[in-house]
């Protein structure tokens, strides 16, 4: 090896990008929005619910489009699966907010218009959060809660497909 | 019992005989401060004079002996009291006797091995110093100065580049190259990333330089890291087939060659952290060690006499009698 007194700091040969590639839609399309609160039942038995659609181009995603509702009890469900079967940390959820379902309040509690938009902000950052994870997107309770109808809450926790983190380290 | 001259009827210097020739170099002291200290090269002569003078030119100063040291040691900060010499040299300059007058006395270490890098890390040390010692019945008078020596080596005959794919499965897959694998001190880092699969959102990507100090041994190994550098080499989203250059300039950069299970007691090493950053701050990333040597300067622009003979007998740097090649373990070994 020649002893240069100038580094040769010349970039290293690459293939050219394929104009399809370069112009073509990205491969990592995934949006989830949460909206149109609906408060379902009547008096102690009230919850609300709110509309959770998606759209992706990721592969590993059944179906490209998918809207279905969830409470925030069930978004409590998907957090404790993902925290006990998954190696990710889980972000944290908007609060539970118990004070305001204590009687005798001077307003609507937790179907105070307010707290149901502050409490929708939060359910949609904390599901687009763990969507976007590689890890989280192989575990079967993050599928069916977002492309299922109903969450069988009877299920057998899993992987999709068998989990294979390369040697690429992620945390 | 020692004190550096304070307080006592004689004071104590080292003179180095090549003081106004040899080159200093800066080192960083274990408070964090910069200081220059003469440099040396392992087989190189170290001598001098020892000076005494006497405060007070009418009291005589009785002494156990005169010498002078040359020590090489380890010092481990969880161990202090325990140093670990692994040069150990000494003369004596005087036998027991008085003094009435100031005097100085010569000395030589001749073609002194110094084996390894001077060092100061976070949880090691590794000095050389030359140490004056005059005995006396309650406290003894010593003086110390410490030299700093720098390790050199050669172009290294094998230097194979890095590749590598790495990847997600089914999220990100990426080659990344690195030109070579062992890059000396001023050397430039250049290197690529491919992206074969991006199914993830990229914010950014950078690379860090991180230092490993390894302390101790078997059950009570200790690592430390420290990012010495980040340099981000992407900002945006990339897609498929697109291709990231890397240009790291290391001269900007605080860094020592790697040291390999110096005398059995510490290791520092370098790694090239590559990291991902997606939108939601997650980070991936993928550590690769890199070798770093120190290269001997070349003599080029002195027209002096010196360098001119220097410059025709060897190829490079002339007056550094030693350099080995990098990257080989047992050369630490043959030392002992």
């Amino acid at each position: 090896m020649s002893d240069a007194a100038v580094a040769d700091t010349r970039r290293l040969n690459s293939k050219p990008q394929d104009l399809t590639d370069a112009y073509g839609p990205p491969s990592n399309f995934l949006e989830i929005d949460i909206f149109n609160p609906q408060t379902v039942g009547v008096g102690r038995a009230r919850f609300t619910t709110y509309e959770v659609r998606m759209r992706t181009n990721l592969p590993i995603f059944k179906l490209k489009e998918s809207c279905v509702r969830r409470r925030y009890s069930d978004f409590e469900w998907l957090k404790n699966e993902l925290e006990r079967d998954s190696k990710i940390v889980v972000p944290p959820l908007p609060g539970k907010a118990l004070k305001r379902q204590l009687p005798f309040r001077g307003d609507e509690g937790i179907f105070e218009e307010s707290f149901i938009e502050e409490r929708r902000q939060g359910l949609e950052q904390f599901i687009n959060k763990i969507a976007g994870h590689p890890l989280a997107q192989n575990e079967r309770c993050l599928h069916m809660f977002l492309q299922e109808e109903t969450i069988d809450r009877n299920y057998v926790p899993g992987k999709i497909p068998p989990g294979c983190p390369g040697s690429l380290h992620c945390h | 019992m020692s004190f550096f001259g304070f307080g006592q009827s004689a004071e104590v210097e080292i003179l180095l005989s090549d003081a106004e020739s040899r080159k200093r170099a800066e080192h960083k002291t274990e408070d964090g401060k910069k200081e220059k200290y003469f440099l040396f090269y392992d087989g190189e002569t170290v001598s001098g004079k020892v000076s005494l003078a006497l405060k007070n030119p009418n009291k005589r100063l009785e002494h156990q002996g005169i010498k002078i040291e040359f020590i090489g040691q380890i010092e481990l900060y969880y161990d202090r009291g325990n140093h670990h010499e692994f040069v150990s040299l000494v003369k004596d300059l005087a036998r027991p006797g008085e003094f009435t007058q100031s005097q100085t006395f010569d000395f030589e270490f001749t073609h002194v091995e110094k084996p390894y890098e001077s060092y100061t890390g976070q949880n090691v040390k590794l000095r050389y110093f030359l140490r004056a010692t005059i005995s006396r019945r309650l406290n003894d008078v010593v003086k110390e100065m410490d030299i700093v020596v720098h390790t050199l080596s050669t172009y290294p005959e094998l230097n194979s580049s890095i590749k590598m794919e790495v990847g997600i499965e089914d999220c990100l897959h990426i080659e990344f190259e690195y030109n070579k694998s062992k890059y000396h001190l001023k050397d430039v880092i250049v290197g690529k990333i491919y992206f074969l699969l991006v199914r993830i959102k990229i914010k950014h990507m950078e690379i860090d330089i991180i230092k490993r100090e390894t302390t101790g041994t078997g059950p009570n190994v200790y690592h430390e890291n420290d990012t010495i550098a980040k340099y981000e080499i992407m900002d945006g989203a990339p897609v498929r087939g697109e291709s990231i250059p890397i240009r790291l300039f290391l001269a900007g950069y605080e860094l020592t060659p790697t040291m390999r299970d110096i005398n059995k007691k510490f290791s520092v090493r370098y790694y090239l952290n590559l990291v991902l950053i997606d939108e939601e701050e997650r980070r991936y990333f993928k550590q690769q060690e890199v070798v770093l040597w120190r290269k001997g300067d070349i003599v080029r622009k002195s027209m002096s006499h010196q360098a001119a003979i220097a410059s025709q007998r060897f190829e490079g740097s002339s007056s550094h009698p030693e350099a080995r090649t990098p990257g080989q373990p047992s050369d630490n070994n043959s030392r002992q």
